[in-house]
């Protein structure tokens, strides 16, 4: 199979030229005009500037945090989708959330979040009073984790899926314990699939936009903010464009990190 | 029932109930006499009226659903041929390139994607509407595709094709045969993130749409600075719970004829 | 394989019927008539029945599209590819597009209902003379409170914001000209100042009030402060009359050391095809009796003085939302200060988002 001509490349090329070569091309292109159409490096510049800087570095620590949880609940999630009778209807299910318009869903937040909202007043009837629960870092990785977990829940499951369970049986027989079974034998064979999920939630999690204003009432300022604002409000597209191309090389670099396409994969 | 199954049950209705609490939350207020979704004031079906006699919503939610189909259909297709075309490069190198590129469109901010895509079809004098959404959909849907498909492939392993190819199997029936039916639960995941995608999308479709043509997101937006009426939200839990007996119904259909055929659950 | 052929077909026959359907709904509601006319418009900005009315009496189909911000709108405005008959942008916009040729002048000769505007409204610095754009609703920027909780503060001063007893209590717009514009006032400036130590002197200001800051937000800001989610929120009348339909306990008060004042205006973008139409539009929006209905419906002041008799007293009464003109005369219209000017004026704004975020971590 290697060594035949590879047939599909020919379409997928042709795409990519089209929709995402020229579309990057024109933000590279546009990242190097000022606000008044001349050419300029000084997007770039500014972009060295702390203010940036420190934006950068808080919107990949979110991102981060949001992966992280991700992974954390989704994990044992789609674990425990397997053992389910009915599982495709359960996966169905899981996905179906999110088919509901996202402004709808954060506008339910805010009311089940809010200070007279059903979460304070749960804590209220618990006897622990009210707490300021909206516009904190808590709600706003929650509800970006509450968006994005089905994009890490799908690949963690199909890995787990194909995972033989004789392989399991066979650990435990050899005297394993269950953790020891996980760590050692299924965790690293659903590896590429939690690779998957990170990849599908941290990346888009880089440019959250919306909800930094409406969870996080801009208490969090991300990149994504940041490009939405030159874009829509100064119509600086130089400015966000060449936010955007540090975007696209940050997911470069972390695509190279993580090392999708790695030689060594697990095989079975 | 073993104490790890009820605690893994447990544990997914956890997780279930928090990922329905704001449907919940949404739909009992689409019944709010109020008008707003806090401080429920009386039972009214009034919302649900209204939805029904404008007849503008109802086009803008057919359109909504027909760009979802189409454009996660023709995604799904082009996704599995550029993941096999990923897998089927030879050097790590070109196939990180791909990779790489294939990322672009997730990682840039939906606005710029939008943005730039507007400009590339005023350019090619591509008319605005549904063409152009489709398009758009299209193209941000086929890298999740990729993303879903590659680790399917990348599990299958080599002496399987091999093995086919041995026996004396075609290239197409290789890939219809023995690939395929492999990789299928990636296809479908695909498919599934990309009308997850399509159906959410606003920031994109708002460039690229125009001559009438709108979708329920962009109508949702745009609705904000007066306050989303809660008739939107009586539409939304219509078609929430319209779509949750489609999947119902299918799987129930699915099932049963996969049992007379005697083949058991279909993956 | 074979079930996803079937699931294949299955999802395109869906698709083609849908098609089927949405052509026949659109064409059984005259949206592919030839006598049309596209309106691009805030989402909810009119009042439907007036479309309907519309309709019958000039034969025309109106086809009502939204934007969500003038930037957006101007942005698709600019690049073309899709017919807007009608637009209606925000008074600093129109100065921007009027600049960029992306309107075209309107014929008053065939506005004969431009008579029952108000004329303070008419002639303002951002389009002299209504060569491009006829008002359709206007208002100011002040401060909704909640009398009950902000003790014996009556904010007649923007300083009153800075009160310590309203710590984490305020919530306010996320736009750079408005929370700028509001530092800039309180020291006694210009809205549309552009010295630069002025400029610094107002995010200085700005940077003390982030410990009563609780959120910059949106369009949600209605929605929070009316649930009573902050005592205090610096808001547009239109959003404040909204805000106090939904929760009676709440005053809007415009301070008197300055404040906006702000148009909505209808305008002809470059991209129109059925001129003649737009004008009938412009026109049947004039009529006193449509302007009452809509500004009824809507809940925004109209600039319309034949149309203010129509409106139910309690409305055309109030004063908080239709201040006399000597209030009126000492708010300003937001100069449009040019690119360069405005990205200074968000990245000052973005300098005052990040200063409250570390202020909250330390």
């Amino acid at each position: 199979m290697n060594a035949k001509r590879n047939v599909y490349l020919a379409p997928y090329l042709a795409w990519m030229a089209l929709f995402i070569v020229i579309p990057i091309a024109l933000i590279v292109y546009d990242s190097f005009f000022d606000i008044d159409g001349g050419f300029t490096f000084g997007n770039y510049e500014k972009f060295l500037t702390p203010i940036y800087l420190k934006m950068t570095v808080s919107s990949l620590w979110y991102a981060f945090l949001i992966t992280l949880f991700s992974l954390l609940i989704a994990y044992p999630a789609a674990y425990a989708l397997t053992k389910m009778k009915h599982k495709q209807l359960w996966l169905l299910l899981l996905i179906l959330p999110s088919w509901v318009n996202l402004l709808l869903k954060v506008y339910a937040f805010l009311g089940i979040f809010g200070t007279y909202g059903f979460v304070n007043g749960a804590l209220e009837a618990l006897g622990i009073g009210r707490q300021q629960i909206l516009f904190t870092d808590f709600s706003f990785v929650f509800v970006s984790v509450y968006i994005f977990i089905p994009f890490m829940i799908l690949p963690v499951y199909n890995a787990l899926e194909d995972l033989n369970p004789s392989l399991v049986f066979a650990a435990r027989d050899l005297g394993a314990s269950g953790w020891t079974t996980f760590r050692k034998v299924v965790f690293p064979l659903t590896l590429d699939g939690v690779k998957a999920g990170c990849q599908a939630v941290f990346i888009p999690a880089l440019s959250l936009f919306m909800i930094t204003r409406l969870v996080a009432g801009n208490r969090v300022i991300t990149l994504g903010t940041a490009i939405e604002q030159h874009f829509l409000v100064t119509q600086d597209w130089g400015m966000g464009a060449a936010i955007a191309v540090f975007l696209i090389i940050a997911m470069v670099v972390i695509m190279l990190l993580t090392g999708t396409g790695q030689a060594g994969r697990v095989r079975r | 029932m073993s104490a790890s199954r009820r605690w893994q049950s447990a544990y997914l209705i956890v997780v279930f109930a928090v990922l329905y609490a704001p449907i919940a939350y949404m739909i009992f207020y689409s019944f709010n006499s109020g008008g707003t979704m806090h401080g429920f004031e009386g039972f009214t079906l009034e919302y649900y009226g209204e939805v029904f006699r404008d007849g503008r919503l109802l086009i803008i939610v057919l359109n909504t659903v027909v760009i979802a189909l189409l454009s996660s259909t023709i995604s799904t297709i082009l996704g599995v041929i550029g993941a096999l075309a990923i897998m089927r490069t030879r050097t790590r190198r070109s196939r990180n390139a791909l990779l790489s590129m294939n990322n672009v469109l997730i990682v840039s901010p939906d606005v710029i994607i939008g943005a730039s895509l507007l400009v590339m079809f005023t350019m090619a004098g591509i008319r605005l509407g549904f063409t152009s959404v489709l398009l758009s959909h299209i193209a941000f849907s086929v890298p999740i595709v990729v993303l879903m498909v590659l680790p399917k492939l990348q599990e299958m392993s080599p002496t399987l094709i091999d093995a086919a190819r041995d026996l004396g199997a075609s290239g197409w029936q290789v890939l219809s045969r023995v690939v395929v039916p492999f990789i299928k639960p990636g296809i479908f995941a695909g498919f599934f993130m990309a009308l997850t995608y399509s159906l959410d999308d606003f920031a994109v479709t708002f460039f690229v749409t125009g001559n009438g043509f709108t979708t329920l997101s962009v109508e949702i937006y745009s609705r904000a600075r007066q306050g989303v009426s809660l008739s939107i939200n009586a539409l939304s839990a219509l078609i929430f719970l319209f779509t949750l007996l489609i999947v119902l119904g299918y799987y129930v259909l699915n099932r049963r004829s996969a049992k007379r055929l005697g083949t058991g659950v279909p993956r | 394989m074979k079930s996803l052929v079937r699931t294949l077909v299955a999802v395109l026959v869906i698709a083609a019927g849908l098609l089927i359907a949405i052509n026949r709904l659109n064409s059984s509601q005259g949206y592919s008539g030839a006598d049309t006319l596209t309106v691009y418009n805030w989402g909810d900005y009119i009042d439907p029945d007036l479309l309907d009315k519309f309709r019958e009496e000039t034969g025309i189909k109106v086809i009502y599209q939204t934007f969500d911000s003038n930037e957006a709108m101007m942005t698709k405005i600019e690049q073309g590819g899709t017919t807007f008959d009608i637009a209606v942008p925000s008074d600093y916009a129109i100065g921007k597009m009027r600049q960029e040729n992306l309107l075209l002048p309107i014929d008053h000769a065939k506005l004969p209902n431009l008579a029952n505007i108000d004329s303070r409204f008419l002639n303002q610095s951002f389009d002299p003379g209504n060569v491009y754009s006829i008002p359709y609703f206007w208002g100011t920027v002040g401060i909704v409170y909640n009398p009950e909780l902000v003790g014996d503060l009556t904010f007649d001063s923007w300083d009153d914001l800075w009160d310590p007893s309203l710590r984490n209590n305020i919530l306010l717009v996320d736009s750079a000209r408005e929370v700028i514009g509001m530092g800039l006032n309180s020291l006694g400036y210009s809205l549309n100042d552009t010295d630069e130590t002025h400029l610094q002197e107002a995010l200085g200001k700005l940077k003390k009030l982030t410990p009563n800051v609780k959120a910059l937000v949106g369009d949600e800001i209605k929605m929070l402060l009316a649930g009573e989610e902050a005592a205090v929120g610096l808001v547009w009348s239109g959003d404040a009359s909204e805000i106090m339909d939904e929760n009676d306990k709440l005053d809007y008060v415009i301070p008197k050391d300055g404040s906006n004042l702000w148009f909505d205006n209808m305008v002809i973008p470059k991209t129109a095809r059925n001129l003649d139409g737009a004008l009938k539009f412009m026109n049947f929006m004039l009529d006193p009796e449509n302007a009452a209905q809509n500004a009824e419906y809507v809940g925004y002041a109209t600039p319309n003085a034949k149309a203010m008799p129509l409106l139910p007293a309690e409305i055309a009464e109030d004063k908080r939302f239709y201040p006399e003109p000597a209030l009126t005369d000492k708010l300003e219209v937001y100069d449009n200060l040019g690119k360069r000017m405005l990205a200074h004026y968000n990245e000052l704004f973005l300098e005052f988002k990040m200063h409250k975020k570390v202020n909250d971590r330390v």
